[in-house]
């Protein structure tokens, strides 16, 4: 079927009047429909089995107010990128919405994790969707005015909330339980977003039958601090710094997510010693992601001493990054093109001696809980999430692959040369707390060979890409010649210019998939910014996967998604 | 406060010495075993979690016991971002917490809003809650943190203890946004707690 595969052709048979225009851009097919069968058309591509679009990686909205593209023929468009886990492709589809008109079919019944992406589309852009079981804002407070990402939405006008939202809507009425005939009570309970279980900034809201949780919902958006509108805002290099700040557990990975993504619309190679010193830094990242995740969910159990096993192990690799590039949690290490400065010397000598450590220190923590029968009681068969019920809510990362689903995007859509190297994908079948837990330590091991590997083959060369979109010429070439001053001067002043279009191209962070998806007017300023975050589908699984259990479980449920309220919140 | 009052009715020499000397040991003891509630939102909170951790501990200096519940906590740790929707929360909290109080600002975010100069975010606590340390840095180094927790001890040194301390807090940013209510209890809440 692969020599036939032609899904515009597909489309057109069959939804002839409804697809309006179709290209390639930013390595997929694109293709912009109308609104109203959107239903049908995504369940037809996601019901044929040559085509098998079966999995919604993102769905998130733009407005096209001031771009004058001629294919861009209404205000907003609402993106589906989706995915054939069978053939491994991907497929961009938007759905043109006119201002006028603002509301189209919602998608919740094709897949659970569209409620809270089309809640977001709603809360940002003003899009209705109809037949959507609860839509209602989720990033902005309940009493904001206006939709903050629409162009006309200026980027200063705060507005200030006096009362938190009572939630009550989503619980349903405090009173007699009436499944079993008035016998016990339903209480509410507010938890958080003030509270240690819940990380600071999450809420949840709770409708408890003595100790088991009947229903919960969570409430977000306590830390959304305005990425897009903000990376909107300033030239490509600047978005850089607000990416630190998204998963600020692994800043690493979310620099290079973004300037891969980036230089992959330039059209852009960057030299090889670049790519495997981007590699040593993410998975190094990707190890304090884990440890980080692991140890709070262990303080959260109850088991405070792992946390200062694996801490230790943190402070290790935040002295290595900081040495490197100058700060420990917020690094802007990578550029677009290259890196902001090469290895310093001692590098390689002290990420190897931290490699030969890494295993005593995870050995102490896997040994004080692996037979560890409190441990075991409270995660074992705790919170499973099977393989369908994960793919339906958009999973990646750690947590689907805990599901029994081996999807990495390193593996699947290698880049940065992630083929040359040697190494697997661990997964769990059961998908509970424990298989959530200890994948981490598995992936750390395989980081650590991933590392390991890099070390040993690290090439030398130059560090930034010879392009001079985005390379600033050598300071001699600056003094010494009419073309380097004005090639300095252009892209200081006016910053990348990256060529019109539209791109995703996702990597695999801490997480899971963490992708932008960008379009450019070809300014000098990105024109949009969606930040597909892999933690937002995977928490918006958490109300169904909880419900039930009991409310100490419902703890351990939550920190084995490993939220990060940056990346949730943006 | 029997003492206290005692001691601001009094005059005269030995008042003032024994004043004086009460005043350094409640001080002392103030100082020195500073309980924290870390109201930690974002990257700061992490960087938070190092200040505890063992490299750098800060048990050292005596502000190691945190408390997650406002009632026991006498030091406000604002770590990490407030946004406007986490505002009613953060002054929920604060006026919970038992006098004498005081707050830092851990981090940019919660001195000024730091580099999020937009639509969702507070541009600095002190426009809710009043700030007694304000230390920049994004986030700052542990060891900045122990500098901010040293500059808290000295003021905290320098306090009277006769005085009520609602007088001796700092004062919230003048451009502060008066017209901004304290949060209320919703309705239905309220209903509910009441057992309605
Ligand atoms: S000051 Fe910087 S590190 Fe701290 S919360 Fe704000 S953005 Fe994060």
């Amino acid at each position: 079927m692969v020599a036939t595969f032609d899904v515009k052709e597909r489309l057109r048979q069959r939804f002839a009047a409804d697809v309006l225009h179709a290209d390639r851009a930013g390595g997929m097919e694109s293709i912009t429909v109308k609104k109203d069968r959107i239903v049908e058309i995504l369940g037809f591509l996601r019901s044929e089995p040559d085509l098998a679009f079966d999995f919604l990686s993102d769905l998130g909205g733009a407005d096209g107010m001031r771009l004058d593209w001629p294919q861009w023929r209404d205000r907003f468009q609402v993106v589906y990128h989706l995915r054939s886990m069978k053939h491994g492709r991907r497929l961009r589809i938007k759905a043109s919405v006119p201002e006028s008109d603002c509301r189209m079919p919602s998608v919740t019944g094709l897949w659970k994790s569209a409620n809270w992406m089309e809640r977001e589309v709603f809360d940002l852009f003003g899009v209705h969707f109809d037949g959507h079981p609860n839509l209602k804002r989720i990033l902005c407070h309940h009493k904001f005015v206006g939709h903050a990402l629409r162009k006309d939405y200026d980027i200063h006008q705060g507005q200030w909330l006096d009362e938190t939202e009572s939630m009550m809507d989503e619980i349903g009425e405090y009173g007699e339980n009436p499944d079993d005939g008035g016998f016990s009570e339903l209480v509410p309970v507010n938890i958080g977003p003030a509270h240690p279980a819940t990380h600071g900034t999450l809420r949840l809201f709770a409708k408890l039958d003595g100790e088991t949780v009947v229903r919960v919902s969570p409430e977000i958006g306590y830390l959304h601090r305005g990425f897009e509108k903000h990376s909107e805002s300033g030239s490509w290099t600047m978005v850089i710094p607000y990416t630190d700040r998204l998963n600020y557990c692994s800043a690493m990975l979310n620099n290079v997510a973004w300037c891969h993504g980036v230089e992959k619309m330039l059209g852009i190679e960057v030299p090889e010693r670049t790519q495997y010193i981007r590699v040593i830094v993410s998975e190094l990242s990707r190890i304090i992601d884990h440890a980080v995740c692991v140890a709070a969910m262990l303080v959260d159990l109850g088991a405070l001493t792992n946390f200062w096993y694996l801490f230790n192990l943190r402070e290790r690799i935040y002295s290595i990054l900081e040495e490197l590039c100058g700060a420990r949690l917020t690094s802007t290490y990578v550029r677009i093109g290259g890196l902001a400065y090469d290895l310093n010397e001692g590098f390689i000598d002290q990420v190897r001696a931290i490699l030969r450590d890494i295993p005593k220190n995870v050995g102490d923590v896997i040994a004080l809980i692996k037979k560890n029968r409190i441990f075991l009681d409270r995660t074992v068969g705790v919170g499973a999430v099977s393989k369908e019920l994960a793919l339906s809510y958009s999973w990646t990362g750690p947590c689907l692959r805990a599901s029994g689903v081996a999807f990495d995007l390193r593996k699947s859509d290698p880049y940065l040369g992630y083929e040359n190297f040697d190494f697997e994908i661990p997964t769990y079948e059961d998908g509970d707390v424990y298989s959530r837990a200890m994948i981490r330590f598995d992936e750390i091991v395989q980081s650590m060979r991933i590392i390991e590997q890099a070390l040993d083959r690290l090439p030398s060369g130059p560090i930034f890409s010879e392009d001079k979109r985005v390379h600033l010429p050598d300071k001699d070439k600056v003094y010494g010649s009419i073309e380097g001053l004005m090639n300095h001067f252009v892209l200081v002043y006016d910053g990348i210019k990256v060529p019109k279009g539209e791109g995703y191209h996702p990597i695999e962070a801490a997480n899971g998939e963490l992708g932008f998806y960008t379009i450019s007017d070809g300014s000098g300023r990105p024109y949009r910014v969606r930040c597909r975050p892999p933690c937002f589908t995977i928490y918006s699984g958490y109300s169904e996967i909880a419900a039930g259990s009991m409310i100490a479980d419902a703890v351990p449920i939550l920190s084995s998604f490993n939220i990060i309220a940056g990346e949730l919140d943006r | 406060m029997g003492i206290e009052s005692f001691f601001a009715n009094k005059q005269g020499f030995v008042a003032t010495k024994l004043d004086n000397l009460i005043n350094n040991v409640v001080n002392w003891g103030r100082q020195s075993s500073l309980w924290p509630y870390p109201f930690a939102t974002a990257c700061c909170g992490i960087e938070f979690m190092g200040v505890v951790s063992n490299t750098h501990d800060v048990a050292r200096f005596g502000a190691e016991l945190v408390r997650f519940s406002p009632r026991q906590a006498d030091l406000l740790l604002v770590a990490g971002t407030i946004t406007y929707k986490m505002a009613p929360v953060l002054k929920r909290i604060y006026d919970q917490m038992l006098d004498p109080k005081w707050v830092i600002a851990f981090g940019v975010c919660a001195a000024s809003g730091g580099f999020y100069n937009n639509y969702s975010v507070v541009q600095g606590i002190d426009r809710i809650i009043p700030v007694d340390v304000y230390l920049p840095g994004c986030p700052p180094r542990p060891e900045a943190f122990f500098d901010a927790l040293i500059a808290l001890q000295e003021k905290i040194k320098g306090e009277k203890i006769t005085r009520h301390d609602r007088e001796q807090r700092p004062q919230l940013r003048p451009e502060s946004d008066t017209s901004w209510k304290v949060p209320v209890v919703d309705p239905a809440q309220r209903a509910i707690r009441r057992g309605e």
